[in-house]
C-alpha cells in the first residue's frame, strides 16, 4: 500500500468519516462501488482509502421500505490519522482513545493514592476493593503468599489498565475499547511472556527451565517425542498469542455487537416503514448487549491476568 | 466483494503497524511506571500500615483484657481474704465478748461474795463490841442498882461478876426463850 504524504485536509476529512454520521449517510447507488478505483479517482480520493473504508462504499444495505444500515466493518479499528499522518507516530483515533483513558486513570489513581489515609474514604475504599480482589483471587490463587508478592505489582498493573482500557468500549463518546487494535494485547502479552521467560530461566537456568516446561515428569519415554515440541511451542509462542488474540477478539467482537445492535436499531426507527415497531427490541438487544460489554470488559482483565499469574506460576514452580 | 474487503481487513487486524506498536509502547511503559512506582507502593504503605494497626489494636485489646482479668482475679483473692479475714474478726469478737461478760460475771460474783463475807464479819466484830460493852454497862449498872437495893456495897469484885454473869446468863437465855 502507498504511504505518500498527502494534504492535511483529507486527513481531516477522513476522521470525520468515521464518527457516526457516516453510518446514515444518503445511500449511493450499487452500480458506482462495483466501479472501485476509477471512480476513486474520479472523486478525488486516493485507492488506499477506498481499500480501508468499507463503511461508505461497500456493504450498504438497501433493504425494503428504505433502510439505511452499514454493515460496520473492521475498518472501525483502523480510523485514519488525526496527527503525524504518513510518520510512524500517526496518531488516531485509538490513540487518542488509549491516551484519554492513561490519563484519566492515572490522575484519578494518583490523586487516590496521594490522599490515601488510614481510614479510606469512597474512591479509595473502591480502589482498595479492586486491589484486594486481584490479591485474594488471581494472586493468592495461583502464586501464593510469598511469589505473589514479588508479581502483584506487575498483574494489579495489568488488571486495571485492561480493564480500564476494556471499559472505554462502553464509555460514550469514547465508544472504543483500547484493547481492541493489536498493540496493546500484544505488546501486554509479550510482558507476560518476557516475565515468565526471564523468571524461570532465572530460577531453573535455561536448560533446566526448557526442561523443566517442556518434560513433565511421569510421561513414558517415547511420549517425549510429541509432547516436547509441543510443549515447546507453547512457551515460546502459542501463550502468549493466545492472551493477545483472546483478548483482542473479544473486544473486536463486542464492539461489532454494539455497532451492529445500535446502528440497526436507528435505522429501523428512521425507516419511516413498519421496521419502527421493531426498533424496541433492537433498542433492549443493543442495552443488553451494552451491559454484557461491561461485563465482558471485567472478565477478559481478570483473565487475561489470572492466565499471566498462571504461566508465571508454571515458570517458576519447583515441580510440576 | 465484501468478504474479500474483511479478509483484507483481518489480517490487518493481527498484525500490528509500526506506529500501533510505538504509541502502545509509551503508554504502556508510562502507565506500568507510573502505577508500579508511585501508586500502588503509596496504597500499599497504606494499606501495609493499617493492617499493622489492626494487629496492633488487636494486640493491645489483648494485653488489656488480660490484665483486667488479672487485676479482678487479684481484687477477688484480696476480697475473698478480706471477708475471711473480717469473719474471723467477728468471731474472734463474738468469743472475746463471751470471754469479757464471764469474767466480768465472775467478777462480780467474787465481789458479792467478798462484800457480803466482809459485811457479815464486821457485823459479827461489831455484834462482839456491843455485846462485850453492854455487858459491863449493864453489869456495872445492875450492881450499882443492887448496892443501892441491898445496900450493901457487893464490892467484892468476884462475887460482883459472878453475879453479873449469872444475870446476863439468865438474860440471855429468857431472851432465847422468848425468840
Amino acid at each position: 500500500m502507498p504511504r505518500s504524504p498527502r494534504p492535511r485536509s483529507s486527513g481531516i476529512r477522513r476522521w470525520r468519516r468515521c464518527r457516526p454520521q457516516a453510518l446514515h449517510r444518503p445511500p449511493r447507488r450499487i452500480a458506482e462501488t462495483k466501479t472501485g478505483r476509477p471512480v476513486a479517482e474520479a472523486t478525488g480520493r486516493r485507492p488506499r482509502e477506498i481499500d480501508l473504508n468499507t463503511v461508505d462504499d461497500a456493504n450498504l444495505l438497501l433493504a425494503e421500505g428504505g433502510l439505511d444500515f452499514h454493515i460496520p466493518s473492521l475498518s472501525e479499528f483502523f480510523p485514519d490519522a488525526i496527527l503525524f499522518a504518513g510518520t510512524p507516530f500517526e496518531f488516531n483515533r485509538v490513540q487518542l482513545v488509549r491516551l484519554i483513558v492513561l490519563a484519566v486513570v492515572l490522575i484519578t489513581m494518583s490523586v487516590v493514592a496521594a490522599r490515601a489515609r488510614l481510614v479510606p474514604g469512597k474512591a479509595q475504599s473502591i480502589v482498595e476493593l479492586l486491589i484486594e480482589f486481584v490479591h485474594s483471587s488471581i494472586i493468592e490463587n495461583t502464586l501464593g503468599m510469598r511469589e505473589g508478592r514479588k508479581f502483584a505489582p506487575m498483574l494489579i498493573t495489568m488488571f486495571f489498565l485492561i480493564f480500564a482500557m476494556n471499559l472505554a468500549g462502553v464509555i460514550p463518546g469514547l465508544n472504543l475499547a483500547g484493547t481492541s487494535v493489536i498493540g496493546l494485547p500484544l505488546l501486554l502479552a509479550l510482558w507476560t511472556f518476557g516475565t515468565y521467560v526471564f523468571f524461570g530461566v532465572k530460577k531453573h537456568g535455561l536448560v533446566g527451565y526448557l526442561k523443566h516446561e517442556t518434560m513433565p515428569p511421569g510421561v513414558p519415554k517415547p511420549i517425549y517425542l510429541l509432547l516436547v515440541p509441543i510443549e515447546f511451542l507453547q512457551v515460546v509462542l502459542i501463550r502468549w498469542a493466545s492472551l493477545t488474540i483472546r483478548l483482542l477478539a473479544n473486544m473486536v467482537a463486542g464492539h461489532i455487537m454494539l455497532v451492529v445492535f445500535i446502528g440497526l436499531t436507528q435505522a429501523m426507527l428512521f425507516s419511516g416503514s413498519w421496521l419502527i415497531a421493531a426498533s424496541p427490541l433492537g433498542g433492549a438487544l443493543a442495552i443488553g448487549i451494552y451491559g454484557f460489554e461491561m461485563f465482558v470488559a471485567a472478565l477478559q482483565a481478570f483473565i487475561f491476568t489470572m492466565l499471566s499469574a498462571v504461566y508465571i506460576q508454571m515458570a517458576t514452580s519447583d515441580e510440576h | 466483494m465484501l468478504l474479500a474487503e474483511e479478509e483484507v481487513s483481518g489480517t490487518r487486524l493481527l498484525i500490528p503497524a509500526p506506529s500501533e506498536i510505538i504509541w502502545t509502547a509509551m503508554f504502556l511503559l508510562i502507565f506500568a511506571l507510573v502505577f508500579m512506582k508511585f501508586i500502588l507502593p503509596r496504597l500499599n504503605a497504606v494499606l501495609e500500615e493499617r493492617a499493622q494497626k489492626i494487629e496492633g489494636g488487636l494486640r493491645k485489646a489483648e494485653e488489656v483484657q488480660e490484665e483486667a482479668d488479672r487485676l479482678r482475679a487479684d481484687t477477688e483473692q484480696e476480697l475473698a481474704a478480706a471477708r475471711q479475714e473480717a469473719a474471723a474478726i467477728r468471731e474472734k469478737a463474738r468469743q472475746d465478748g463471751a470471754r469479757i461478760l464471764e469474767e466480768a460475771k465472775a467478777r462480780a460474783e467474787a465481789e458479792n461474795e467478798r462484800i457480803l463475807t466482809a459485811g457479815q464479819q464486821q457485823l459479827l466484830a461489831e455484834r462482839q463490841t456491843v455485846l462485850t460493852q453492854l455487858r459491863g454497862e449493864v453489869g456495872s449498872l445492875a450492881i450499882g442498882l443492887a448496892s443501892k437495893i441491898v445496900g450493901e456495897s457487893l464490892r467484892d469484885d468476884e462475887r460482883s461478876s459472878r453475879v453479873t454473869d449469872r444475870f446476863l446468863a439468865d438474860l440471855e437465855s429468857s431472851q432465847l426463850a422468848s425468840r
